[in-house]
């Protein structure tokens, strides 16, 4: 095994004892992520950067009482602003663009000791499921089973593939929709959306505000949460941002789930869903009652609005959010033709800077929110909302203590695959996953199982608000139980 | 709610991304679709039911109104397209 292949809690304790320095380690990432350019995953590297932090994290942790994450390499998600680091957000738009700033999880994660590899590919303002929208092409999945490319999902496309194929300990990734989850169930690794609020969103270039939060993506539950304790916690440069003191998410990981209540909710059984992934959640619903567990038939029956609902709030609010590209203060502009005004200026950089899907979802954010359109969708998707949130508020409210259901409808998919189907069928990718975001709720994907092909599968756990030290347990136990030990077979 | 080629045309005008006249047939075709999808909401009663403005019950921090950063423009022209004595550069705005 090479020091790359490790995970944060084995490459820490490592590195205090040491038996490792961070350097070496870090020489391991940087040589595996070079050797992994056939996966598209990395998109702008920083090894000079990373070997500085590393000789830094060396001489803290040399010192004695370094944190958790110090000396750990990770892949940053291009969605992160990143000091003097391209920072593009997968768009032709941002080209160029380096931030003066650095994002509030990044300098958490650097105060901490962690070192940045590079960034991270995905789908253009995170908007995609199988990171095809990228401007830099698509990320790959490690996994294959023939001749075909698979898509590690999107939005973190990149940062999902790259864990996966242990170019780096973990990445970071941001899920408005399902982008950390989806990705995590198609490359058979764990992702967690923490609860609305739980981590800072300032530097994290914006897609739909209230939907928005950052998460880890990681090798074991173990390390999401000690990835995700480094993350969180209370920033006043986010209004949205939670006071609440964030808990030690690690000693939360007791194993012990006995007499906690988790609900199946009957609509997440959907018409058409592969046998396969109906067998996989039987399975993990098996493994959560040996457990201890009680498992409780619940019901959410606003469950079948929650995309359409999405795709009304997300593109409202990436139309407002994504106004800012306007060709004046960063990025790209358009040259332009003698007698071009300003509005020549404006639609022609946008229609050369955006890509197809991210002008698709301006405009029908733009649609929705105009005079006479308003109430009809943008009103009505928010009355929705509050009503998916009050199913979930209810079955926590009659004791329920975690959710177990599908992460997604399917196992990876080929790139191009979904090239010429209607976008509503790509949305589709998030059916489990939207709710989550919706309801502002931690959920969590974690690796139960491979299918018939042999590709990894996936199951989500959701929890209550703020609970992600019970959400991490409730996984951790299914991790255990799952036993998911497979790795893709080196081709890149 | 089907798009028609104007309010297609009418949409990018507001959402300021140029669409030539041939692709606005497409444009159009692909918004009906999206939009058809979103009609499945008006089956839903929302009799009573406040659209959801904050999905935590939380109320926004507040601070005193006073400036608190701010100082370096050569920072905030670092990544301007066109940036001149001091101030972002843009086309003639009026005539």
């Amino acid at each position: 095994m090479t020091p790359n292949e490790m995970t944060i809690a084995a490459a820490r304790d490592a590195l205090r004892k040491g038996d490792l320095t961070a350097v070496d380690l870090t020489m391991a990432c940087l040589t595996a992520m070079d050797a992994g350019d056939g996966l598209n995953a990395f998109v702008h590297k920083t090894p000079e950067m990373a070997l500085e932090q590393a000789r830094a994290a060396d001489g803290r942790l040399a010192a004695g009482a370094a944190p958790a994450m110090c000396g750990i390499p990770l892949g940053i998600k291009d969605l992160f602003c990143t000091k003097g680091v391209a920072s593009q957000a997968g768009s032709r738009i941002l080209a160029g663009f380096r931030p003066e700033y650095e994002s509030t999880v990044t300098a958490k994660l650097f105060g901490a000791g962690a070192v940045m590899l590079g960034k991270l590919n995905m789908d253009e303002f995170a908007m995609g499921s199988s990171n095809e929208t990228s401007c830099y092409g698509p990320a790959v999945n490690p996994w294959k089973v023939d001749d075909r490319k698979l898509t590690p999902g999107g939005s973190s496309g990149g940062s999902a593939a790259a864990v996966a194929a242990d170019l780096c300990l973990a990445a970071t990734g941001t899920d408005t929709g399902g982008s950390i989850r989806q990705p995590a169930a198609f490359t058979g690794i764990v992702g967690i959306k923490p609860t609305y609020g739980r981590v800072s969103r300032w530097g994290i270039v914006a897609f739909a505000s209230s939907l928005d939060q950052a998460g880890p993506m990681t090798k074991s539950v173990r390390d999401a949460a000690i990835f995700l304790a480094a993350m969180a916690g209370h920033d006043p440069k986010d209004s949205t941002s939670s006071t609440l003191a964030v808990p030690d998410f690690e000693a939360a990981l007791t194993g012990d789930i006995r007499g906690q209540r988790v609900g199946i909710p009957r609509e997440y059984r959907m018409d058409g869903m592969p046998d396969e992934v109906e067998a996989l959640w039987a399975r993990g619903i098996a493994m959560m009652k040996d457990a201890g567990a009680q498992i409780v038939d619940i019901s959410l029956p606003h469950t079948k609005y929650a995309l359409p609902a999405y795709y009304v709030i997300a593109p409202a609010e990436a139309s407002s959010n994504l106004a800012r590209y306007d060709g004046v203060r960063y990025g790209h502009r358009a040259k332009l033709a003698a007698g071009d005004g300003i509005t020549e200026m404006y639609e022609k950089t946008r229609a050369e800077g955006f890509g197809k899907e991210v002008q698709r979802r301006i405009m029908v954010g733009t649609y929705v929110l105009s005079a006479g359109f308003y109430d009809a969708y943008y009103n009505r998707a928010r009355r929705v909302r509050a009503l998916i949130k009050r199913d979930f508020d209810q079955v926590f409210a009659e004791g329920i203590d975690a959710i177990l259901t599908p992460a997604t409808p399917s196992s990876a998919f080929g790139l191009g695959e979904m090239a010429n189907v209607d976008p509503v069928e790509m949305y589709l990718n998030d059916v489990f996953t939207v709710t989550v975001n919706l309801a502002g709720l931690p959920g969590i994907a974690l690796p139960v199982g491979q299918d018939a092909k042999g590709l990894p599968m996936g199951l989500q756990l959701i929890g209550r608000p703020w609970d992600e030290a019970g959400l991490l347990n409730h996984a951790y136990v299914l991790e255990r139980a799952a036993g998911y030990v497979a790795k893709a077979e080196k081709w890149w | 709610m089907s798009i028609d080629i104007d309010t297609a045309r009418k949409v990018a005008k507001l959402a300021r991304i140029r669409v030539e006249e041939a692709d606005l047939p497409a444009l159009a075709g692909e918004l009906s679709g999206i939009l058809g999808f979103m009609e499945q909401l008006t089956e839903v009663d929302v009799t009573g039911i406040e659209p959801m403005v904050s999905v935590t019950p939380m109320r926004l921090a507040r601070r005193a109104d006073v400036v608190t950063d701010g100082g370096y423009p050569a920072a905030i022209l670092a990544n301007a397209p066109d940036a001149r004595e001091g101030f972002f550069a843009v086309p003639k705005v009026v005539e």
